[in-house]
């Protein structure tokens, strides 16, 4: 994987080229500073404070159309989105089981000969339903940056050292009790575009499914304390404070393992479910247990 | 039952630029084998506001299998070549096209007392620069009396429930474009 990260640079993409000592240098169209991005940022969440002041409900998933962040301006809907009761296929979700995933994919830290660089950590919890019910037998999927904050990726120009030894690619079914857990590496925080001295906080892509395919979620998780999140409008597209500590994960001694890794711990919940509950409920769990 | 939800859904997040080694994987797209018997190529083009098409989405289909039967079986991830699973992933090329190797859905068992319902895929979209997922349908053209008494079809304009409608290309398979602003918006589902 890493000797892909050489590949021809897709013309398309505006991303400097790979010259480490050219790359701190802004980009033209990036001549916006942190403290424009800021402001705007700013003024959105005092906007939305003195709604939610003024009864409006939260707002707990992202706006679609959040000018902060500028790759969203011509890739957002403009009409809301049409309200649509789930039918036949769209309440039913894919199984994925043993078959799909083998145990040791959950360990990132193995895929190589040899330790990847940087901190052990674990990251171990749940995925619920907004019932509270787990969701068992079904597929999670994550990446991410190294500890230096490089990317396997040949799009990814950031003059971070690539770890020969960890591409940054995770997979686990969750338990019978909806529980997941990976050892991985503390991930770096990573330059962007999005404006002059844009910084990425440190986080984890996660890919979820649920009992129906309209659980269907792809998201982030953050660690906490991170300084970066107030500057970082992909954070920010979620406007409510409450909502976006749902992407923070919580320091937790007990998942530490001594002379070995920290853990974290980051329970997952998805909307719904909207079908009835019925004993076929757990059908694509039960497909593929040992 | 869906009343009664207690929890609060965690948010999405924009699935990122960087997702190209990750979600990939070999036969993504290719619910059965390209050129197998009842095969068909679903094959679209993604749009931005501006009409150019981008190179840095990826879809994923959900559908029935030909003769309607929803199917739960494991294996997307690893196809044996003869198992259909029902859900495929593929992400576009740079010129913003995808593709997938599939059958035509068939009409899932109808309600009792109702019209033989409108078969479609179910799509997830996901992109760069798109802050959170985004829900549609796929309906084939053909069957207009079930698509003329589809229950989401019928609650739109015309005009919007043409960018759910596939079209039927020469060779047997279905083309359908997403455009996520402006001009032909696609319909995008809210479900909650």
């Amino acid at each position: 994987m890493p000797e892909e990260t050489n590949a021809q640079l897709d013309t398309d993409e505006s991303v400097p080229p790979a010259e480490p000592k050219a790359a701190h240098m802004p980009l033209d169209r990036a001549i916006e500073t942190q403290a424009d991005l800021s402001a705007e940022i700013n003024a959105l969440g005092e906007a939305y404070a003195r709604a939610l002041k003024e009864g409006s409900p939260a707002e707990t998933q992202p706006r679609l159309d959040y000018p902060p962040y500028r790759s969203s301006i011509l890739r957002h809907p403009t009409k809301s989105l049409h309200h649509a009761d789930p039918e036949t296929i769209e309440l039913y979700s894919p199984a994925f089981g043993h078959q799909d995933v083998h145990a040791l994919e959950s360990d990132l830290t193995i895929q190589h000969n040899g330790e990847p660089q940087g901190e052990r950590i674990i990251v171990a919890g749940r995925v619920l339903d907004g019932n509270g019910r787990p969701v068992a037998g079904q597929l999670v999927e994550i990446w991410q940056a190294n500890s230096s904050g490089r990317y396997i990726h040949k799009r990814d120009q950031h003059p971070a050292p690539i770890d020969p030894n960890f591409t940054g690619i995770g997979r686990c079914i969750t338990g019978p009790d909806g529980s997941y857990r990976f050892t991985t590496i503390k991930p770096g925080a990573y330059p962007w575009k999005n404006h002059l001295n844009a910084w990425r906080p440190a986080h984890i892509h996660f890919s979820l499914f649920g009992t129906e395919f309209t659980q269907r979620i792809i998201t982030q998780m953050y660690f906490p304390g991170d300084q970066l999140f107030p500057l970082d409008p992909i954070y920010q597209t979620i406007v409510d404070q409450d909502a976006r500590d749902r992407l923070v994960a919580t320091y937790d001694h007990s998942l530490t393992e001594p002379e070995w890794a920290l853990g974290y711990n980051w329970d997952i919940v998805l909307t719904g479910p909207k079908r009835t509950w019925t004993e076929n409920e757990a059908l694509g769990a039960e497909s593929d247990e040992e | 039952m869906s009343n009664q939800t207690k929890l609060v859904p965690t948010p999405g997040q924009t699935v990122g630029p960087f997702y190209g080694y990750a979600l990939p994987f070999e036969k993504d797209n290719e619910l059965l084998a390209p050129g197998s018997p009842g095969s068909i190529r679903l094959q679209g083009t993604v749009y931005d506001g501006s009409g150019q098409p981008i190179p840095d989405a990826i879809l994923e289909i959900w559908q029935p299998d030909a003769d309607g039967n929803i199917v739960q079986k494991t294996g997307s991830l690893v196809r044996d070549g003869y198992t259909f699973t029902g859900w495929g992933r593929g992400a576009v090329g740079n010129s913003g096209v995808f593709t997938f190797t599939t059958v035509n859905p068939g009409p899932t068992k109808p309600v009792p007392g109702k019209p033989a319902a409108a078969p479609f895929i179910s799509v997830a979209i996901f992109a760069r620069g798109l802050t959170n997922r985004l829900f549609t349908r796929i309906y084939l053209p053909e069957d207009t009396e079930a698509l003329a008494n589809d229950p989401l079809l019928s609650s739109l304009d015309p005009e919007r429930s043409r960018t759910l409608i596939a079209r039927r290309d020469a060779d047997g398979g279905l083309t359908w474009d997403v455009r996520l602003q402006g001009e032909g918006e696609t319909v995008f589902l809210d479900f909650q």
